[in-house]
């Protein structure tokens, strides 16, 4: 059994003049999951396509659970599984009708297809749902049916393309703890997000990709050293006022004080909380008003800053491209 | 929990920090993970399937598909039909004298006509798998590279069936007394569906390499209207001029319609059922492969 579930070597995928991916070199150890952080159009879809022997790479080399992708394709195909950011399911079926498909697929008699979907539907919360016709499914429900469909046969590495894109809280949760619970089963999971949230929540590692290279790596608390602790975000009152609240608060926190597009409102990463506190009393004692202050992780757009120097942008040719 | 959930003071963090659900689901999801832990468990992995038998299945998904969406049938319901009557009575006065007597001469040709015209949407159902999504699902299993397709176009051979009920019924009705009996009805039929699923992997191309559903009817049109029409179908070529009797003898169509009419109609049938076999062979060969080639890598 190899040690690491991927390993990649200058994986590389051009579309026309767009590198959609560049050159990614990736050692994942087996068992927990693996975040892939970036934003849209990063390349995030297009590297872990490859992985999945969906497309064939125009450079480099890959290997997934010890298995080439390129010369054993079929090897990877029959131990990993993807659940892709559209609907990996067949809407026009029912729920069952899709999870006895595959079932069938991977070669379950008739009756065994059928008694693994119930088994699945049931453990997924679907069981009332599994006759009615995909698409007539919520979000959530669709979500839930595309990873049980992925688990007809048990992966030992699982593909997941944000799987909480475009979810509600509740419906997001839920999806979380089903990875949890795969996760803790043994399956090894890579995980593509926009979101850091989800990936501190869920991810051991995180690599950070953007315009198609990977340009940090780490657990999620090396990745947040590296933009502070925390982000303060500050609205004042009155716009005049922003100039002296900066002054006051670069004093206070010790950090530099970054004003953005909303002429009331000034962010700074913290590495010490105990000074908030402190700074914001000051503001209060200068007759500083503020509207509106809250103190969060550094969000996906301040990681990006502090790493690539530019915000997240939304590239939207890889969605096109691939 | 992490400690940032905590230590967040108040408000503007993004809606995604927010977790207010999360002690209810936390408590409905218990049981839950258990059973997700235990199906994971309790998942034997079975024998890889045959060939055949995946592609069997996926032709059991194009049924189901009928079944949830009747309403792909009335294209090969309605279609042959109409078909049939336009072109009897537009042209049977003109070409025979009757329609009686052009009957015999037009209802295999119809038949032929129906039926491969039909083929074109195989391109079009397969272009919105793919963009979908559900074929990157397909494609990401450990089966028989082309049993999708393969699947796909067998389930489509349950709608040329019915196209073919269809134009024989409305031509039995206006007049048509095959010669060839039930029997010489079937094997056509047979033959003309061994050449439908070969001319099915043109369209399977061409969803591979267009973009759209309607580039793909746009292109495929544009390749029937020959096929289809500068063909022996309506009339018989020897009326027609040097250049278009010349394109009319190598059309593979004509010789699949040769071959149809004279098993419907039992007349001799000539070398055309062998030219006619050979053109599906080599359809598969050229563009199965070209299919095949794509589908590892399809835009």
């Amino acid at each position: 059994m190899a040690e690491l579930a991927i390993e990649t070597h200058g994986l590389t995928k051009v579309y026309g003049d767009t590198r959609a991916v560049d050159g990614i070199d990736l050692s994942i150890t087996r068992g927990g999951v693996h975040g892939f952080l970036g934003p849209n159009g990063a390349g995030k879809t297009t590297a872990i396509r490859m992985l999945a022997t969906l497309i064939r790479p125009d450079a480099g080399s890959a290997t997934v659970l010890g298995y080439d992708i390129a010369k054993h394709a079929d090897e990877v195909r029959s131990r990993v599984s993807l659940t892709g950011q559209f609907a990996s399911v067949d809407e026009d079926l029912t729920g069952k009708e899709n999870l006895r498909l595959l079932g069938k697929l991977y070669g379950y008699t008739g009756p065994g297809a059928s008694k693994r979907a119930d088994e699945l539907l049931e453990a997924f919360g679907l069981a009332e749902a599994g006759d009615r016709q995909v698409k007539k499914y919520s979000g959530g429900m669709r979500r839930r049916i595309d990873i049980a469909a992925s688990i007809v046969v048990t992966p030992e590495l699982l593909f997941l393309d944000e799987p909480t894109t475009g979810l509600d809280p509740r419906a997001r949760n839920e999806v979380w703890d089903i990875i949890r619970a795969m996760v803790s089963f043994g399956t090894t999971v890579m995980l593509t997000t926009q979101y850091l949230d989800e990936a501190d929540q869920l991810a051991d590692r995180i690599s950070v990709i953007d315009t198609g290279k990977i340009i940090a790596e780490g657990t999620s608390s090396e990745l947040k050293a590296s933009v502070g602790a925390a982000s303060l975000q500050v609205r004042v009152m009155r716009r005049d006022d922003r100039d002296a609240a900066r002054d006051l608060l670069t004093r206070e926190l010790g950090v530099d004080v970054t004003t953005t597009n909303d002429p009331q409102a000034l962010t700074a990463a913290i590495d010490d909380r105990a000074r908030v506190t402190r700074a914001l009393t000051a503001l209060e004692e200068s007759g500083l008003e503020l509207a509106q202050f809250s103190l969060g992780q550094p969000s996906l757009d301040e990681v990006f800053l502090a790493l690539t120097g530019h915000a997240a942008e939304a590239a939207d040719n890889e969605e096109a491209a691939a | 929990m992490t400690d940032d959930a905590t230590t967040d003071v108040t408000t503007q963090t993004p809606p995604s920090a927010a977790s207010p659900t999360g002690a209810s689901s936390g408590a409905a999801s218990a049981p839950q993970a258990q059973a997700i832990a235990s199906a994971l468990a309790s998942a034997t992995k079975p024998k890889p399937p045959s060939a055949v038998s995946t592609s069997m299945t996926f032709g059991w998904r194009a049924l189901l598909k009928i079944k949830h969406v009747p309403e792909q049938l009335f294209d090969v319901t309605l279609f042959p039909i109409i078909m049939t009557l336009l072109f009897t009575y537009l042209f049977g006065g003109a070409i025979a004298g009757s329609v009686n007597e052009y009957i015999a001469y037009i209802a295999p040709g119809v038949l032929v006509q129906s039926v491969l015209f039909i083929t074109m949407y195989t391109g079009t159902t397969l272009r919105t798998d793919i963009d979908k999504g559900v074929f990157d699902r397909f494609r990401s299993l450990p089966i028989w590279r082309p049993s999708p397709l393969v699947g796909m176009l067998l389930g489509d051979a349950v709608r040329f069936v019915v196209a073919a009920i269809m134009t024989s019924l409305v031509c039995l009705l206006i007049g048509w007394r095959p010669e060839g009996g039930f029997i010489g009805v079937v094997l056509g039929t047979l033959l003309l569906l061994v050449f439908a699923f070969s001319l099915g992997w043109i369209w399977t191309f061409l969803s591979l390499i267009l973009r759209t559903p309607g580039a793909i009817m746009g292109v495929a049109s544009f390749v029937l209207m020959p096929l289809l029409f500068g063909s022996n179908i309506f009339v018989d070529p020897s009326t027609m001029p040097g250049w278009l009797q010349a394109w009319v003898n190598v059309n593979p169509v004509s010789d699949l319609v040769t071959a149809v009419r004279a098993l419907m109609n039992g007349t001799e049938l000539g070398s055309e059922l062998v030219t006619t076999l050979l053109w599906s062979a080599g359809l598969v060969a050229v563009f199965g492969s070209l299919t095949m080639w794509k589908y590892r890598d399809p835009r």
